[in-house]
């Protein structure tokens, strides 16, 4: 006689230490095996688009902190970069260096959180506290800068909303020549450690082709195997004078694409950003930071798509102007939400673990997800 | 330490009873509240931090202001809940992992019950805590303290093979079960300690110190397994599980859990210490021997058998915060694929060397 087994139905969320924020997941189970999983989002939605609509041009700065909170100066370089290009106006070039500085400063503190909480998501607790001590330097720098030390608020459209504090230079390249080395050790105990390396390669493995048919962008595209950056593929403010390279996924302890490969993409991608924070630091020009602020914002009727490479990948924003002081349209292209699509097909067949695992990987913020 | 009792009481019964309750109230009820701070403190300092540092100075009063806090919160019970088991299961494992100690020497005058199957009740009676979790996950009634239990039902099945693997090897080598003989085998110098091969310098002893050693590491890593610490802490993985099988135990409840965690902690320690390393035996003769005060050496006795158990302790709580965790396949693929094979194999050598 066959014994009679029922699928169990297993709400990982909305409150669960490891969903990132709040997230539902609906498992489906068999024993600890996953059939099926179904993403349930909307907790944290606030109507970014629909409020935007009732602002004008540079009111919508501080909303734009508030989708992925962990890259808020990336939120505000993209926004900005869409409205100058619709509005046809040149930004001052300490502007743009200062901006990159920035947008790569929190590329790095957005992947020692994204690193930090993985490792957290896998079992092992003090790497995520390394992670964040060296973020808080990040972040201090930020604080310094702007006064905020999470939503800045420090991108404006045409400019910035302050200059750089006197001892912004020197303290940047103090941290950046403490924080080499720390990646090697975090590398020493974490990336490498043969434990880690057993519970995410050859897990939630993501074949190219399917993370292009999925729109896929950013360190998860990246770790499949495809150079794709917008930085390199379709260079916005200046980052076409930098050099860099892309790191691609290679499959070193399992198959292109697998969990370890998404987890180290993240951690190359850092030493790359370090190299275009020293690059920005050594030409940092003089000049005055708020000078091509407008002081009334009305861009000519149209619309524009514009596309930055956010430390989570593709975040565009689609604005359709009427002519008003108020946008008639903001569209937000999240990374978030669409790699969040991929959780159905990245855990089916694996075990109850490894879903936070695959979770862990893809790097999401909920408040993008549901904006 | 039985007779001393009897004398007072002038009864059998009562002076066994309170010999084998004397080790838990005097030593190891403390000993879990100072394991907590210890870890705490270990943990910060491992991670540039501080830790507890404002209840009494150097947060040394941190685990008994928690422990207050935890009798006086509500002790929550769910409705759908089986009450009978969910209000049994935490005194159950609470008294399997406080048993043990009853069997374990602390030192040549210290030693709960003195039965001459020691080994084999720790063995028998660390089971009953396997029964009390998995009692605790199917009565909570939640899905996650289901799953914790089933994980942690296999788990510490699975790695009680190789541990009694282990401790049959020892037991071959010595020819007893009683842990108080097995300690006074090693007595003197480290070099009669079971890991270097045991008392006598023979051939079998240079023969058997590989072995031991290789026992010694099976059964500290399966005893880390037992105890559900990191890196086999798969049943209460906080981040898949959110608790384990505790879930949702509130207040008092919830400490009997965890002080039986931090019990637990020290009771494979202390196995292993008693197997391998000496027991209480100092490493290199007594100072009551060199000035001839007889009293002195119980307790350096216990001075050395505490020692080395925080030792292990310590090294415990050290790799729980250095390593991440196994999956639970992978958990089994250990166990079942490395360390029984070992084990027996490990077993059926020093078998060997013993006959010769």
């Amino acid at each position: 006689m066959a014994i009679k087994t029922e699928e169990m139905v297993l709400n990982m969320g909305p409150q669960h230490p490891s969903t990132h924020g709040v997230l539902r997941l609906e498992l489906i189970l068999e024993g600890e095996l996953i059939v099926d999983v179904k993403p349930h989002v909307g907790y944290l939605h606030r109507c970014f688009e629909k409020h935007c609509e009732a602002m004008t041009y540079p009111q919508v700065v501080p909303y734009t902190d508030r989708m992925d909170y962990l890259s808020s100066m990336y939120n505000n370089f993209g926004y900005a970069v869409a409205v100058e290009r619709l509005l046809g106006i040149e930004v001052p070039e300490r502007v743009e260096y200062i901006r990159v500085i920035m947008g790569e400063l929190q590329r790095i503190a957005s992947h020692l959180v994204a690193i930090g909480t993985y490792g957290l998501d896998i079992g092992a607790f003090t790497p995520f506290l390394y992670c964040f001590r060296d973020r808080e330097r990040i972040l201090s720098l930020f604080e310094m800068t702007c006064g905020a030390r999470l939503l800045y608020n420090y991108i404006w459209v045409g400019g910035l909303s302050h200059d750089l504090h006197p001892d912004f230079v020197r303290l940047t390249r103090d941290f950046l020549n403490d924080f080499k080395p720390t990646i090697k050790e975090l590398n020493n105990l974490l990336s490498y450690n043969k434990i880690f390396i057993e519970r995410t390669a050859n897990v939630g493995v993501l074949p190219l082709d399917t993370a292009i048919n999925y729109g896929m962008t950013g360190p998860n595209l990246r770790a499949s195997g495809l150079a794709f950056d917008l930085r390199r593929e379709d260079p916005y403010s200046i980052y076409d004078r930098f050099d860099f390279n892309i790191p691609v996924g290679e499959g070193t302890h399992g198959t292109v694409g697998d969990c370890w490969d998404r987890y180290y993409v993240r951690v190359l991608e850092m030493y790359e950003s370090i190299r275009i924070i020293e690059q920005a630091l050594d030409k940092l020009p003089e000049g005055d930071v708020t000078s091509a602020i407008p002081k009334r914002i009305k861009p000519p009727k149209g619309t524009i798509y514009t596309r930055v490479e956010n430390p989570r990948g593709e975040l565009g924003y689609f604005i359709i102007s009427d002519g008003s002081l108020n946008p008639f349209r903001v569209k937000v292209r999240g990374p978030s939400f669409i790699s969040l699509e991929l959780m159905g097909e990245l855990c089916k067949g694996h075990l109850v673990s490894d879903v936070v695992a695959v979770l862990g990987s893809i790097d999401i913020v909920l408040g993008e997800v549901d904006r | 330490m039985y007779e001393l009792l009897k004398d007072i009481f002038g009864n059998d019964i009562i002076a066994y009873i309170i010999g084998a309750a004397l080790p838990l109230f005097v030593f190891i009820l403390p000993f879990a509240l100072f394991a907590v701070y210890l870890e705490r403190k270990i943990s910060a300092f491992m991670q540039d931090r501080l830790g507890p540092m404002r209840t009494g100075p150097y947060g040394l009063l941190q685990t008994i202001a928690d422990i207050l806090k935890l009798i006086q919160k509500e002790d929550i019970t769910a409705s759908e809940t089986d009450k009978k088991f969910f209000n049994l299961a935490p005194y159950l494992v609470f008294a399997g992992s406080y048993a043990a100690f009853a069997a374990i020497p602390f030192s040549g005058m210290y030693i709960g019950s003195n039965v001459d199957v020691g080994i084999f009740f720790i063995v028998a009676i660390s089971s009953l805590v396997v029964a009390g979790l998995l009692m605790a996950g199917w009565a909570s009634n939640n899905k996650y303290s289901l799953l914790g239990a089933m994980r942690s039902a296999a788990q510490i099945i699975s790695y009680e093979i190789p541990t009694v693997l282990i401790i049959l090897t020892i037991v071959m080598v010595t020819g007893t079960l009683s842990l108080e003989k097995i300690s006074q085998m090693q007595t003197a110098y480290f070099w009669n300690w079971m890991i270097f091969g045991g008392a006598g310098w023979g051939l079998t002893k240079f023969l058997l110190f590989p072995f031991m050693v290789v026992a010694f590491i099976i059964f500290y890593i399966s005893s880390l397994a037992e105890v559900n610490r990191t890196p086999f802490d798969i049943p209460e993985a906080e981040s898949e599980l959110v608790a384990g099988y505790h879930t949702e135990y509130s207040g008092m409840k919830f400490a009997m859990f965890f002080l039986s965690e931090y019990a637990n902690m020290f009771a494979v320690s202390a196995i292993a210490v008693t197997l391998f390393l000496g027991g209480y035996q100092s490493p290199f003769g007594y100072l009551g021997n060199t000035l001839g005060i007889s009293w002195l050496i119980p307790i350096e006795q216990l001075f050395w058998f505490t020692s080395k158990g925080i030792f292990f302790v310590t090294i415990q709580m050290w790799l729980r915060w250095t390593l991440p965790r196994l999956r639970v396949d992978q958990l089994m693929a250990v166990c079942w694929k490395y360390l029984i094979p070992y084990a027996f194999v490990n077993l059926i050598i020093v078998g060997i060397i013993t006959l010769l």
